[in-house]
């Protein structure tokens, strides 16, 4: 995080958890599932507005762990990609223009 | 509620009725979020007067305990299955759910509720105070693992927090026997019930989780620092190189001892099974209820206890990786392999296990919590070849093929025979999770969740604890359906009697069944499969 000045503002970009790579991190927008599996997500800590940030992973990057809320949990692709995040930083945003 | 305090005769057997006081013990359950610490939790409160069964009806484990307060009365204990919520989403949330709010006829409602949280995670777990205290039931909050937060340098202000929940709190480690006292007192208290300041609208999730911020803040919580420990441990066991490295000598090291290191031990207990039956056999007189006894009861029950050395070694590798927190990263390694099959990481050392034997494997199969992927496991471990088969096998080939060299001097036709074998099990186990997996055990699209715990040492009293539960768990099958199944085999190996005498095999009931299955079903196929381990 090599990013400095608390007030300057950062780009947004809206992305989903799978583009992160490990160390960085985003703020949870809203999750694309069915109500029951959303609010699973939410009892472990995936609330809109959360900071979450990307953790290591299996190797091949399927599944990885992210840091949410005080714990880690690893969630697939499948799931990651359906969790919309905005990037905190701008320094890698892979797949959005 | 009148205490016995100058009574010496009404001890741990509530018998002598008091006014108001019930007579049977009180029942209280042990709720929380998984990896909360509320086994640990248990073990230390009931220490071996524990019971393992199963819910009715469901594949459910059902742990009761009695735990004896200082004055010696006994309070009965259920430790239910991990929660998140009381919106259960599995079989075993949905057990705890039933039992916490008195809707499971076989087990009575709980008079209280013992609520275990991780302390160095409060404002997660905080948020599953809100429906158990809206139950109304009395309850003792739980924060575990004390030592860690204090460690790590974390804070809580546990009567600012009494004060907002209106429900006593107790700082805990269930690990190192701190707090305990407190849990005795409450057990021992009149135990109000819970009167909370305030409580969130249940439904809304992020509602719950503000009022859970809310109440932390007003106790000063402080969040500990991450552990070091276990970033610094996952750096390497979660390393895109040396984490699969890790993982294959973690896999290599399991597989070996229950191949191997066991196997002495198993030979030492048959050879005890053969001596005291011959014993046995020598000092009965001759009749058919020593033939019952010696050949029927003894050695069926014994050709299965013979498994419990295997039992155990696995039993406490899984104890130590589970404890440890490893199990859960093997499990994130494994994890993409087994979903190509339609399972999850957590089948893969259960599968494994299952090329030394069945028995263990289907056993150790309790790790995985989605109901469906346990049931699809269970089935295809058989599929694996375990190590009993492994010298039917050999004998088979050597009967039937010459040993030809087919890749040159590297492999000859009995060890390609013999790879095939295990390459036909492993297949058929693939093909056979599939179709399971996509047909009749579906998981839907529920989402796979993986929470990865921090490290921490195993401790023995958990490990030995847990061994004890699952020898005694096997000890009591093979005592019970086995020991009936075995009584039944005898039975239909010697009827019909030949002139008072057990017939010959091929004319006894149980031949006459085994050549009518075998002349129905395709012959290849019931020669194969006949022998499991």
């Amino acid at each position: 995080m090599q990013l400095s000045g608390n007030n300057v503002p950062l780009k947004t970009s809206f992305t989903t958890l799978v583009d992160l790579r490990r160390g960085d991190a985003a703020t949870l927008d809203h999750i694309d599932l069915p109500g029951k599996d959303a609010r699973r997500l939410m009892e472990l800590g995936f609330l809109p507005g959360v900071r979450i940030t990307a953790g290591h992973s299996a190797p091949g990057g399927d599944p990885r762990v992210f840091q949410v809320d005080g714990s880690e949990i690893a969630l697939r692709r499948e799931t990651a990609r359906r969790l919309k995040v905005r990037l905190d930083k701008t320094r890698q945003a892979p797949g959005m223009p | 509620m009148s205490e016995c305090g100058d009574c010496h005769d009404c001890g741990a057997a509530a018998v002598v009725e008091f006014p108001g006081a019930p007579a049977s013990p009180k029942i209280v359950a042990l709720a929380g979020p998984p990896n909360s610490g509320k086994t640990t939790l248990f073990n230390r409160l009931t220490g071996l007067r524990q019971k393992v069964a199963n819910f009715p009806g469901v594949t459910v484990e059902q742990h009761t305990g009695i735990a004896e307060l200082p004055d010696g009365r006994a309070v009965g204990i259920i430790d239910l299955p991990g929660l998140y919520s009381l919106s259960p989403q599995s079989e075993d949330e949905q057990v705890a759910h039933d039992v916490l709010t008195g809707e499971r006829r076989d087990t009575p409602r709980p008079e209280a509720i013992l609520l275990v949280l991780d302390s160095t995670n409060l404002n997660r777990h905080l948020m599953l105070a809100a429906p158990i205290l809206a139950l109304g039931v009395p309850t003792l909050i739980i924060l575990n693992m004390a030592d860690d937060l204090r460690n790590r340098g974390g804070h809580v202000d546990t009567r600012q927090l009494s004060a907002q929940l209106g429900a006593p709190v107790a700082l805990v480690s269930a690990r190192q026997g701190e707090g305990i006292d407190e849990v005795f007192e409450f057990l021992a208290s009149a135990m109000p019930a819970p009167a909370p300041q305030e409580l969130p609208v249940l439904h809304d999730v992020p509602k719950c989780r503000e009022w859970a911020g809310r109440v932390g803040r007003r106790a000063s919580y402080r969040p500990p620092v991450p552990p070091k420990w276990t970033r610094r441990l996952d750096s390497v066991f979660l390393h895109p190189v040396a984490g699969p490295l890790v993982f294959a000598v973690v896999v290599v090291a399991v597989f070996q001892t229950i191949f191997t290191a066991a196997v002495p031990l198993m030979d030492g207990l048959r050879w005890l099974f053969e001596v005291s039956g011959k014993w046995v056999a020598a000092t009965l007189p001759d009749s058919i209820f020593r033939s019952l006894l010696v050949e029927g009861v003894w050695s069926g029950v014994g050709s299965v206890v013979v498994f419990l050395p295997q039992v155990l070694f696995l039993f406490l590798f899984i104890g130590i990786l589970e404890d440890s927190g490893y199990l859960a990263r093997a499990a994130l390694i494994a994890d993409r392999t087994m979903a190509r099959v339609g399972l999850q990481g957590k089948s893969f050392i259960p599968l494994l296990s299952a090329y030394a034997c069945a028995v263990p494997a289907i056993l150790s199969t309790r790790t995985i919590e989605n109901k469906r992927d346990r049931f699809a496991t269970i089935l295809i471990a058989p599929f694996m070849t375990c190590s009993a088969r492994l010298p039917v096998y050999t004998l088979i080939i050597a009967a039937f093929l010459p040993n030809r060299p087919v890749l040159g001097p590297f492999l000859g036709a009995r060890a390609a025979a013999l790879l095939g074998l295990y390459l036909l099990g492993f297949l058929a186990a693939v093909a056979t999770a599939r179709v399971l997996k996509s047909s009749i055990l579906k998981s839907g699209h529920t989402p796979f969740l993986l929470e990865m715990p921090s490290y921490r040492w195993p401790t023995v009293r958990s490990i030995g604890l847990r061994l004890f539960d699952r020898a005694k768990v096997f000890l009591r099958r093979a005592g019970t359906v086995i020991l009936l199944v075995t009584v039944v085999l005898w039975i239909m190996a010697h009827l019909p009697p030949v002139n008072g005498k057990a017939p010959s095999i091929q004319d006894s009931l149980a031949g006459t069944v085994g050549r009518t299955s075998s002349r129905s079903s395709s012959r290849s196929v019931s020669t194969g499969k006949s022998e499991s381990g």
